[in-house]
């Protein structure tokens, strides 16, 4: 041992923790697994039972194809030397204290757990709330089961054009029999088969060119069952500047973006029973209050977009005000991390303070030991779930250097045993890949009968239940 | 994606140089950092301009003799900057378009980070990665659901 105080091979294989089961974390893992030369153990922790993360839970429940990317996780959780410990959270079940005795490396690839807000009077009146919350609740999102929305509303506005936000129109818009087929959550369906919703407003603050939201997700919206779409032509018109910008960079996404756009605006309504109106060039300033302190309307300012030094269409205000009648409203205008207790955090990007996915201390801004991030939690919430895959493999990289130059944790008790005996004694409700591969059977089986890809627990205690575990 | 993002995973360190530094204390800092260029700051942190090593080449090129001088004497002062804000397309196209390799990110007039062209083609090879990659998971998926296994 003596000769070989590196960790990595069989006989003293280079043990790495996961906190977070999300795509960065199954990432992480896969190309852990694949270091030629180095053995190397995982155990994935999330804090809830199932993994997966926002595959499960935030990808829309009509967008199955996506769902796919799970199959190459199963694959990796498969493994002999991964373990997946589900429902088990960092700073309540175990800290990062105790990790450090039984890992030689750390990696958090927690997310950005949570939303950007408007800063704008009235944004906590009743009726106003985060997109997420409405995202985790179809999807079934054991901490959001038991949230309401008045879906007696007929107007409702989201805030944002990023593909959360389509997403929540799309499903605010969609009919009962479009989502029956889904595998969104039991509760949901049942409250959205009761919707008196109308009318949808998406609400961007620049032009179509600029908007986050892909052509296949525009191109989506103008064909829903049940749901016109329109947009008005001053707010499709390619202003000026962009012009400029697409003749010397041409963008040939852009331009189609900006033409299916004008397409709508073009489109008469075709007596569907829902109204789907996509806005540009509109920020909310202000929530209204009714009565009894719910939303009664947003408060809009027109935009005009001007260029900032290094060349980007921001928007300005002009003045002009409108006053845009809805009963809720659902914002998404962005993302952030949530920090981790004991991990050093950078608040300005809402982000664990990293270098390439070395978590740095605080103070010295130098490398952590045997800290490690990827993911959203290391460069904020951007792209798509592949893009967290080089993401991942720029932090396994650092790992690797930092292993063979002997800069690890020195765990006291680095078999796999001892931190699995820890771990049941904090959680005995401790969910395995075994487990989940169970749930999964069970949900596709309920699925099956009822012609949808599966039926979603979604309380932690149907879960244990369906296990024929007692729950504590 | 906009600067924000790619300065998250950068590190927070930014390499300055004093307008009064000499030439030489600019390229022993270049060659320490392995860097391309260096943001001249004033005493209270404030940005004056952008020295890079293609200046330094172009002045040791008419003499040796400049070494000496002051970074003042050859830096730019008109320098573009970025704020964390600015997408990162826009970004990218307009350090093309002027020819520049670097960007200073200025936040609330506090420097906070600079980025590279190479920065930039790394954040979008990953990003065009990312959607390739994903992109073929639904069309695999897409080619299941229309040739399903007989059973």
């Amino acid at each position: 041992m003596a000769d070989d105080p590196v960790p990595g091979t069989v006989d003293r294989p280079l043990r790495v923790a996961i906190i977070g089961a999300g795509p960065t974390g199954f990432y992480a893992a896969d190309h852990l697994l694949r270091q030629a030369g180095v053995v190397v153990e995982v155990d994935l922790f999330d804090r809830l039972p199932t993994p997966f993360g926002l595959v499960r839970l935030g990808v829309a429940p009509d967008h199955q194809k996506i769902k796919s990317v799970t199959a190459a996780f199963d694959k990796v959780a498969t493994q002999p030397r991964v373990r997946f410990f589900g429902h088990v959270e960092l700073g309540k079940d175990v800290e990062v204290e105790e990790l450090r005795r039984h890992y030689h490396q750390i990696v958090y690839c927690t997310g950005a757990q949570t939303d950007r807000r408007m800063g704008i009077p009235g944004e906590d009146l009743r009726g106003s709330h985060p997109a997420t919350e409405f995202v985790a609740w179809y999807n079934g999102h054991p901490d959001f089961r038991d949230y309401q929305f008045d879906l007696t509303q007929e107007r409702v506005a989201v805030v944002g054009v990023g593909n959360v936000a389509v997403d929540v129109a799309r499903i605010l818009c969609r009919s009962p029999e479009e989502l029956a087929t889904t595998d969104i959550a039991d509760a949901a369906l049942e409250a959205l088969r009761g919707s008196r919703v109308r009318e949808v407003y998406l609400l961007g603050r620049r032009g179509p060119a600029q908007a986050a939201f892909t052509n296949p997700e525009i191109k989506e919206l103008g064909e829903l069952a049940d749901a016109d779409i329109t947009a008005r032509p001053d707010e499709v018109l390619l202003d000026e500047l962009t012009r400029v910008s697409l003749q010397k960079t041409p963008d040939r996404a852009t331009t189609k973006k900006v033409e299916i756009l004008q397409g709508y605006a073009r489109r008469e309504r075709t007596g569907k029973s829902k109204l789907l109106v996509a806005r540009f060039l509109v920020s909310p300033v202000e929530l209204v209050s009714d009565a009894t302190g719910g939303v009664a309307s947003i408060r809009l300012v027109r935009n005009r977009l001007v260029a900032t030094p290094a060349g980007t269409l921001q928007p300005k205000p002009t003045g002009e005000t409108e006053e845009l009648p809805v009963g809720m409203v659902f914002r998404s205008v962005g993302y952030r991390g949530v920090p981790l207790p004991g991990v050093p955090f950078n608040e300005s990007w809402g982000v664990i303070l990293n270098e390439r996915g070395r978590v740095l201390d605080g103070d010295t801004k130098q490398p952590v030991t045997g800290e490690y991030t990827a993911g959203w939690i290391k460069r904020g919430p951007s792209g798509v779930i592949g893009t967290n895959k080089p993401d991942a493999a720029e932090t396994v990289a650092c790992m690797m250097e930092d292993r063979a130059h002997g800069r690890l944790l020195r765990p006291e008790a680095p078999e796999a045993a001892a931190v699995e005996a820890l771990l049941r004694q904090r959680q005995p409700l401790c969910f395995s890949y075994g487990d989940w591969r169970r749930l999964d059977e069970l949900e596709v089986a309920a699925g099956r009968r009822a012609g949808r890809p599966r039926v979603k627990f979604t309380s932690i205690d149907e879960m244990a239940s369906a296990l024929g575990r007692r729950v504590e | 994606m906009n600067i924000a993002s790619l300065l998250a995973s950068k590190g927070i360190k930014v390499v300055t140089v004093a307008p009064q530094d000499t030439i030489r204390e600019g390229l022993r800092r270049l060659a320490e950092h392995n860097i391309g260029a260096l943001v001249v700051v004033d005493v209270h942190g404030g940005l004056v301009g952008i020295v890079s090593e293609r200046d330094v080449v172009r002045a040791l090129a008419r003499t040796e003799a400049i070494l000496a001088e002051p970074i003042a004497a050859i830096m730019t002062r008109n320098v573009i900057i970025g704020t964390p804000q600015d997408d990162l397309a826009a970004a990218g196209n307009t350090m093309t378009e002027r020819r520049i390799r670097h960007l200073p990110v200025v936040e609330g007039g506090r420097l906070v980070g600079i980025i590279s062209i190479g920065d930039i083609v790394k954040a979008q090879r990953n990003q065009y990665q990312g959607e390739v990659d994903t992109l073929q998971i639904q069309l695999l998926a897409e080619a299941d659901v229309k040739s399903p296994q007989a059973s």
